[in-house]
């Protein structure tokens, strides 16, 4: 830790009744934090995705237009909420990791891209799925469609990426670069139907207006979307758990807390 | 209840193709990335063990000599 970055930790450890955030800052201290709330994710992400599943097939009403065929945005909806959600986290990982050097966050950030490109592939899968039926084409190149796309790859070009180099410090930053620059391809996904005339939809939900949608089918999506938040915390917290053990694998405290296993 | 029967509810009024390709191919993409990152979180946990255990008796050898 460098001294400018000791002074904002002191002063915020400082602060009356302050928690030291820096404190989970460290691999030693987040390694068992991480364990502990693993299954504090999975087994709610269990049980949302069981009781998502039952609303979206057994309660939700066959749609009057589109039939039976809307019941995959159920999927494809939170499938995309999280693409770009975890998109923007991983950004926010290697900033933080760029401006306080450290390497949790890098960390973080590597162990976020998998769970994001998959979610990301899903939703392009399941959005072809549903075009097909709807729109007539598996795959039309509107700007929804290729925002997304782009994620996928920018998603993919950081993992390679940061798998090609050898120095992990110099992966960590490469690897930065890409993510916060690519960052700007979010809100393009997002406006991408307001800013362009597209033939995929408007939002079906957003923050300012009503939902376009029959409640128990929003209630069955946001089911799903919160089983989805819940699994891919777990997921991310395994495998950055596993990144840590293999490149802090030289430090003391890994040597401790083998140490410590009965 | 929205289908009257197992028949009705694979079939997905017409659309079972695309409805049941989107559901699995999700279901599989979660199990197996379920799998992968405890077999990687384990895998690793597994080699510090063994390399642990290499070094301490390592040590144990040079102490005898």
């Amino acid at each position: 830790m460098n001294s400018s970055v000791k002074a904002v930790s002191d002063k915020l450890s400082a602060a009356p009744g302050g928690i030291n955030w820096f404190k989970y800052a460290s691999p030693q201290t987040f390694y068992p934090l991480a364990g502990r709330l693993i299954p504090l994710f999975a087994w709610p992400a269990l049980l949302l995705f069981a009781v998502g599943l039952y609303v979206s097939f057994f309660v939700a009403p066959t749609d009057a237009t589109q039939g039976d065929s809307y019941r995959i945005i159920f999927i494809h909806v939170p499938a995309a909420w999280m693409s770009m959600i975890i998109y923007l986290a991983m950004a926010f990982w290697c900033a933080l990791g760029m401006i306080f050097n450290t390497r949790l966050s890098f960390m973080m950030s590597q162990a976020l891209a998998p769970t994001g490109a998959i979610w990301t592939f899903l939703a392009l899968w399941t959005g072809a799925l549903w075009g097909k039926p709807t729109w007539g084409a598996w795959w039309v190149w509107d700007a929804r469609l290729t925002s997304e796309l782009i994620l996928l790859f920018l998603y993919l070009g950081y993992m390679a990426l940061v798998a090609a180099m050898d120095d992990p410090r110099r992966a960590d930053r490469a690897g930065a670069v890409v993510a916060i620059v690519g960052a700007i391809n979010v809100p393009i996904i997002y406006f991408s139907v307001k800013w362009w005339n597209t033939l995929h939809q408007g939002a079906s939900v957003s923050m300012t207006s009503a939902p376009k949608m029959a409640s128990i089918m929003l209630m069955g999506m946001l089911i799903m979307a919160l089983a989805a938040w819940a699994y891919s915390i777990a997921v991310v917290l395994v495998r950055v758990r596993a990144i840590m053990l293999e490149r802090e694998r030289n430090t003391d405290w890994v040597a401790q807390m083998l140490e410590n296993r009965p | 209840m929205n289908w009257a029967s197992w028949g009705d509810f694979w079939n997905m009024g017409g659309y079972g193709l695309y409805v049941w390709g989107s559901y699995a191919v999700t279901l599989v993409c979660v199990f197996a990335e379920v799998v992968s990152v405890r077999r990687q979180f384990s895998g690793q946990m597994v080699r510090l063990l063994r390399v642990r255990r290499a070094t301490v008796r390592g040590a144990g050898n040079e102490t005898e000599t």
